[in-house]
């Protein structure tokens, strides 16, 4: 790899405070040897114009803050490696969410359907002084479930999702529902499969597996909405 | 500009471990509260702790909290206030069993309880055995911490104000903290946040430094905001290099690695910290373990074609053991340093971590200056947790796991003190004064009509590199001097800075030039206390500092067993004593010894 290398970009741009529509912006930028992730390359974009808007944080792929529609995929640019995207590399905002400027989305509803699944232990018992007590195997089921990062990548890839952002409760906050129905410490299944006992709610998901394809942690929403659909067969019959 | 005014009980400023564990407390006591937070809540910086929370639970190995408190004022370098400490390490049970009823999902023992690992500077029976004390999900806690915290305020009606960040601590001619004003992001209007208290809990300020493990959103907020107020900022000279941050990217290794048995590696696969810490090896103090690391890399025995780090090698565990307690790590070491560590060892070196110092406060979460003579005088309406704040337990040097510990621990008490005051009527809300917002709109003003400046990167670098090359793991006096001089260079340079994004939507250009006047105020603070500290403790370790019989180590304590207060005004330093007794009259207060390990 040569020290120096220029990567070309075309990225969605659009600043509602001076821009009449969004365009795409052809742009390039001088790498450092250094620079490895697409992250890498927006900061370096940003100190040569510093109008380009994006969140970022953590940048290790744990905070969840710049998931974008990366070369048509959505992912983390923090975990995406430069070299291996073809050029130019094209940047959008996450589909289906309303752009507020550049890649940055309003996020409202992505998270509305994340609270409406009651993301929280209930537990009505008198809390007992030391730890309620878990086996490591039935603790081992929360696995691939906890470890979702509320990035969103997710949940704008899945096409039911963009249809009924509103209705459908999407991949990610399905997988933070199972992740309470499977957690021998809460009490509130019943409840919680009522919650979603709906032809939208649970049932718009047809197993397109968008989802599993993108999600930067490697979960399996469709995987875990599977097995919600089963708990309501079963408790059907 | 037109500036929205909004009264609340309480404004609580960060949404990280300690601004949440805050915010439970108010919310369930039915106290009308804001949560003000730059990011959406589990983007804070909590997210990214992986090793564990410290708790002398003794699942795993016996275990009692003097053994903890021990371990903890050792760790300090005796630099720790010992009542806030006994108060921290006490409480850990408590706090640490909560958040498993809340949901947490710790790994678990064959028995079911929580589980626990070893790590560097715990023990067991003062300073013997490595104990295991860290209470864990897989290399994860710090997620699964915040994630169960953000829920469990979800569940208690909390609210938040998201992407909206703190800009000004507004207080009134007699000092109070009445609130603070903030800039929502999405449309850069500015409001004021008038409240009866203000909790501040924004964390740390690592992006001082070029070569971090912090997040891009660690700019020292509160510490900025607080010190450009008149409040003095405690022991700013100690910073935490982390021994194992991949090295080049500088993201963060857990040092629960060492604790699941992984070991440090010279140049000839030496496993070299037997000759710095005997008893701990790996698994000594931080501060010990890392310029043990600079040592080996300064006299040659460093790793790869520059020599310029060692490794971290746990090829000798299971692939079992490395997927189920450090998958997080696996994942890291292939996406940044290009090893899978089954197979190979990870590149690492020493990277700022912590801040030690911060805000200073008291063990109830009240923070406290300097008055008519008494050093510790509560600031009516201000109080301040987790890592801006200095309680202080950490002193000169923290032990891994006792930052989530301190967030939990200080984040509940500044809650319950402020449920407290609030419920016996001693707080009230203070007339603001009439030009509340007008620092705040200057600042916005000056960006807006700035010309001939310098863009905020380069400011921001030419800080970065200053810190990393004047303190650093290991300071000279000299170098700490011209440091000075450099770094007030820089801050003049960041009055001028300039922005070519003029947006009022999402402006983040503006974002990072406000973020900027923060960590200057921390960057001078840290150089200017460590010019002035003429001793080694802990994390802070000069060339002129001797070690003898009288000065063990090099640290003073006939001369610098003392608390560094530095005010912005005039870049004044002022000094206080270090508690060395313990809250609790029957409890001994650990004596002064030369530090081992």
């Amino acid at each position: 790899m040569s020290s120096k290398r220029t990567v070309q970009f075309k990225i969605y741009r659009y600043d509602p405070d001076k821009d009449d529509k969004p365009y795409m912006q052809d742009i390039s930028v001088e790498l450092e040897e250094s620079d490895k992730k697409l992250l890498d390359a927006l900061v370096r974009l940003k100190a040569k114009d510093d109008t380009l808007s994006f969140r970022r944080s953590c940048r290790e792929g744990v905070c969840g803050s710049d998931a974008m529609n990366i070369n048509g995929k959505n992912g983390l640019a923090c975990l995406t490696a430069i070299d291996e995207l073809a050029q130019p590399i094209t940047i959008r905002p996450l589909p289906g969410l309303p752009v507020v400027r550049d890649v940055i989305v309003d996020m409202t509803q992505f998270f509305k359907q994340y609270h409406s699944i009651k993301p929280y232990l209930i537990n009505n018992d008198p809390a007992p002084e030391r730890e309620r007590l878990q086996t490591p195997e039935d603790r081992e089921e929360l696995n691939g479930l906890y470890e979702c990062i509320l990035c969103a990548c997710c949940s704008t890839s899945c096409p039911s999702f963009w249809w009924n952002p509103d209705k459908f409760v999407g991949p990610a906050g399905l997988l933070a529902a199972y992740r309470f129905l499977a957690d021998t410490r809460d009490q509130a299944t019943s409840e919680r499969l009522d919650n979603l006992e709906d032809p939208y709610r649970l049932f718009r998901c047809h197993s397109i597996m968008n989802c599993v394809d993108v999600c930067p942690k490697g979960l399996n929403p469709t995987k875990a909405i599977g097995k919600i659909k089963d708990m309501m067969v079963r408790r059907a019959v | 500009m037109k500036v929205a005014k909004h009264t609340f009980d309480a404004v609580i400023v960060g949404a990280g471990g300690a601004g949440l564990r805050a915010a439970l407390q108010l919310s369930e006591a039915g106290m009308k509260t804001a949560v003000l937070t730059k990011v959406f809540p589990t983007r804070s910086h909590t997210v990214a702790a992986q090793g564990g929370v410290a708790a002398s639970l003794g699942n795993s190995t016996e275990d009692n909290w003097h053994w903890h408190m021990y371990d903890t004022v050792k760790g300090s370098d005796w630099l720790g206030d010992q009542d806030a400490i006994e108060f921290m390490v006490k409480k850990a049970n408590e706090v640490v069993v909560e958040l498993e009823h809340y949901g947490m999902p710790f790994d678990r023992t064959d028995n079911g309880k929580i589980y626990q690992r070893p790590f560097g500077g715990h023990s067991q029976n003062y300073g013997q055995t490595p104990v295991s004390r860290s209470c864990a999900a897989a290399d994860r806690t710090g997620h699964a911490m915040l994630h169960a915290l953000y829920q469990r305020n979800v569940r208690a009606n909390t609210q938040f104000f998201v992407e909206w960040m703190a800009m000004d601590l507004i207080r009134n001619a007699e000092g109070d903290v009445l609130g603070v004003t903030a800039m929502e992001m999405e449309t850069g209007e500015v409001s004021i946040f008038h409240a009866k208290a203000t909790i501040f809990a924004t964390g740390g300020a690592g992006r001082i430094y070029y070569s971090s493990t912090n997040a891009f959103i660690n700019t020292g907020d509160g510490v900025g905001m607080a010190a450009r107020a008149g409040i003095p900022l405690e022991d700013m000279e100690f910073w935490q290099f982390h021994p194992t941050g991949v090295a080049g990217a500088g993201v963060l290794i857990t040092e629960g690695v060492r604790g699941e048995g992984g070991i440090l590696r010279n140049s000839s696969g030496e496993r070299f910290m037997e000759r710095y810490a005997p008893n701990l090896k790996d698994l000594a103090s931080r501060d010990v373990v890392s310029r043990s690391m600079v040592t080996e890399i300064n006299e040659g025995r460093g790793c790869g074609s520059d020599k310029d780090h060692v490794l971290l090698d746990i090829t000798h565990l299971s692939p079992e053991t490395i997927n189920k307690r450090l998958p997080g790590i696996r994942e890291i070491s292939i996406q940044f340093a290009g090893v899978d560590p089954i197979k190979a060892p990870i590149p690492v070196v020493p990277t700022c971590h912590y801040q030690m110092g911060g805000i200073p406060t008291n063990y109830k979460g009240q923070v406290v200056v300097p008055k008519d003579g008494n050093s510790n005088v509560p600031v009516a309406g201000f109080y301040a947790a987790g890592e801006c704040a200095c309680a202080s337990v950490h002193g000169a040097n923290r032990l891994g796991t006792n930052s989530l510990l301190d967030l939990l621990v200080f984040g509940k008490a500044a809650g319950e003190t402020v449920v407290n005051d609030f419920k016996s009527g001693q707080l009230t809300l203070r007339p603001l004064p009439e030009n509340a917002a007008d620092v705040s709109l200057a600042r916005i003003a000056r960006l807006e009509s700035q010309t001939n400046g310098e863009d905020v990167h380069e400011v921001r670098l030419a800080m970065q590199r200053t810190m990393q090359k004047h303190a650093g793991v290991f300071r000279f006096a000299d170098s700490l001097k011209e440091g000075v001089t450099r770094i007030l260079e820089v801050a003049e340079r960041a009055k001028t800075t300039q922005i070519k994004d003029k947006s009022k939507v999402w402006n983040t250009a503006r974002t990072e030039a406000l973020e900027l006047d923060n960590l200057i105020e921390v960057a001078k603070a840290t150089m200017i206390s460590a010019e002035a500290r003429k001793e080694s403790r802990g994390a802070h370790v000069r060339d002129d500092a001797i070690d003898c019989a009288e000065t063990p180590n090099g640290r003073d304590d006939k001369n610098w067993l003392k608390h560094t207060l530095w005010y912005s005004e005039g870049n004044r330093l002022d000094y206080k004593p270090v508690n060395l007794q313990p809250l609790s009259p029957e409890v001994e207060p650990i004596a002064l010894a030369k530090r081992t390990y």
